[in-house]
């Protein structure tokens, strides 16, 4: 549970979880209650509409918007704050990509990925065995024991 | 508007028309409904201007039945004195003229099929074979023969998979395309070419009925010159192309390699 610096509030940029436009992200424009938050995304595609809390997961942004600000000016706070880019930044953005891009590969993309790792395996293979073999040269070396451990030398 | 003539073939009288004309009458949305009835098409068509000519078929039909047997005399009392003698035995003898059922939609013959394909799978797209003896290989699409099935090559030389039919049910079609066009198909590749040769001596005997069914079935199964010469022009123009294509040496080992389902891959979830 890290710091509860991410409040509800007018302005946050919200990622919708699930449902309709799931994926994209939003400001809040007006809380409506509890547990719903009028919503909207000029510049990400998301209509100005009512959400409930639970579909929302609040990012770490927050743009200046006053309540109920219509939809233009949603769309030139956010362009002024350079979300899409921000947002694109960020390792959780980073993350969807790289998830939206693994599910979407074809058959032959798969068989380039399995080859391209196979390759990169035998290379760190070759190299970590002949880092084994120069330890194995070396008598008194570390040999892949803890640096700090104690070693118990026997007294001659 | 003037009238016109119905194209009966009607003997040897047929009605000129300048040119071929659109038909009046239509289906309502793909239906068996027509827009016009069958009074109203005939008030359109001015068919009531029509003279209608007497088919000179009908007698020669007469001809033919009456030349179909013979009347001859019997002997014996009561019993009509004569009797009809068929020359052929026809096939049927009816006692009762056979109402005619209407077939509203005739039974098509698998000939007049209609053939669908796949939307994912155009000429030149890598398959994955899922049945038969090339299971699990990757071999690229040629094209859709008359009969339905899809033929394919391995290329023989990456996969060993040769010039071959295969059903569209047992297969996966992958997004993978190779640029086909260039690749010109042998004109003789289609069903017959590839239809499963029975042994003349076996079919010859069975039909007739007298058959040493103990008799070895011919050798097995040796390849044709033409099939050599077919499957050697083909690869070679698919190689080609293979190499043309931007991923070369990748998509050759794409092919040459199988497929299968690892743990953790759902196939309902993947993208091909």
């Amino acid at each position: 549970m890290g710091k509860l610096d991410k409040f509800v509030e007018v302005g946050r940029v919200a990622f919708i979880a699930n449902g309709k436009d799931s994926g994209k992200v939003c400001a809040i424009a007006e809380i409506i209650d509890q547990n719903r938050v009028l919503i909207d995304g000029p510049c990400s595609g998301v209509r100005r509409q009512v959400c409930d809390m639970k579909r929302l997961h609040l990012t770490r942004f927050c743009i200046d918007l006053p309540h109920s600000a219509r939809t233009a000016v949603v769309r030139r706070k956010w362009t002024a704050a350079k979300l899409d880019e921000k947002w694109k930044e960020t390792s959780w953005a980073k993350k969807l990509e790289a998830r939206r891009l693994r599910t979407n590969m074809s058959d032959f993309d798969r068989f380039k990925l399995a080859r391209a790792k196979q390759i990169r395996n035998s290379i760190i293979a070759l190299a970590a065995g002949k880092i084994r073999k120069e330890a194995k040269a070396k008598p008194n070396a570390l040999r892949f024991r803890k640096p700090n451990k104690k070693r118990h030398i026997k007294k001659e | 508007m003037a009238p016109k003539a119905q194209k009966k073939p009607q003997g040897k009288q047929m009605a000129k028309s300048s040119a071929p004309h659109k038909p009046k009458n239509s289906a309502i949305n793909a239906s068996r409904l027509m827009k016009y009835s069958r009074a109203r098409i005939f008030q359109r068509k001015a068919a009531y201007k029509v003279k209608k000519v007497k088919t000179p078929a009908k007698k020669s039909a007469e001809k033919a039945a009456a030349a179909a047997f013979v009347v001859k005399k019997i002997g014996g009392d009561k019993n009509g004195g004569e009797r009809k003698v068929y020359k052929k035995t026809p096939k049927s003898l009816p006692t009762q003229v056979a109402s005619r059922k209407v077939q509203l939609r005739p039974k098509k013959t698998f000939k007049k099929h209609v053939r669908r394909i796949r939307s994912n799978l155009a000429p030149g797209a890598v398959l994955i074979l899922l049945a038969g003896r090339h299971k699990g290989k990757r071999v690229v699409l040629l094209k859709q023969l008359e009969s339905g099935l899809l033929l394919v090559t391995g290329p023989r030389k990456l996969n060993g998979c040769p010039l071959r039919r295969v059903s569209q049910r047992y297969v996966i079609g992958t997004k993978t395309r190779i640029d086909i066009s260039k690749v010109a198909l042998p004109e003789r590749l289609n069903d017959a070419y590839f239809r499963r040769q029975r042994s003349a001596k076996k079919s010859a005997a069975s039909a007739g009925g007298s058959a040493d069914i103990f008799a070895k079935s011919d050798a097995a199964y040796a390849v044709s010159a033409e099939r050599r010469e077919d499957q050697a022009a083909v690869d070679k123009a698919l190689m080609g192309a293979i190499k043309a294509s931007g991923d070369g040496p990748m998509l050759r080992s794409y092919l040459r390699s199988l497929f299968s389902i690892k743990s953790g891959q759902r196939p309902h979830a993947m993208v091909f």
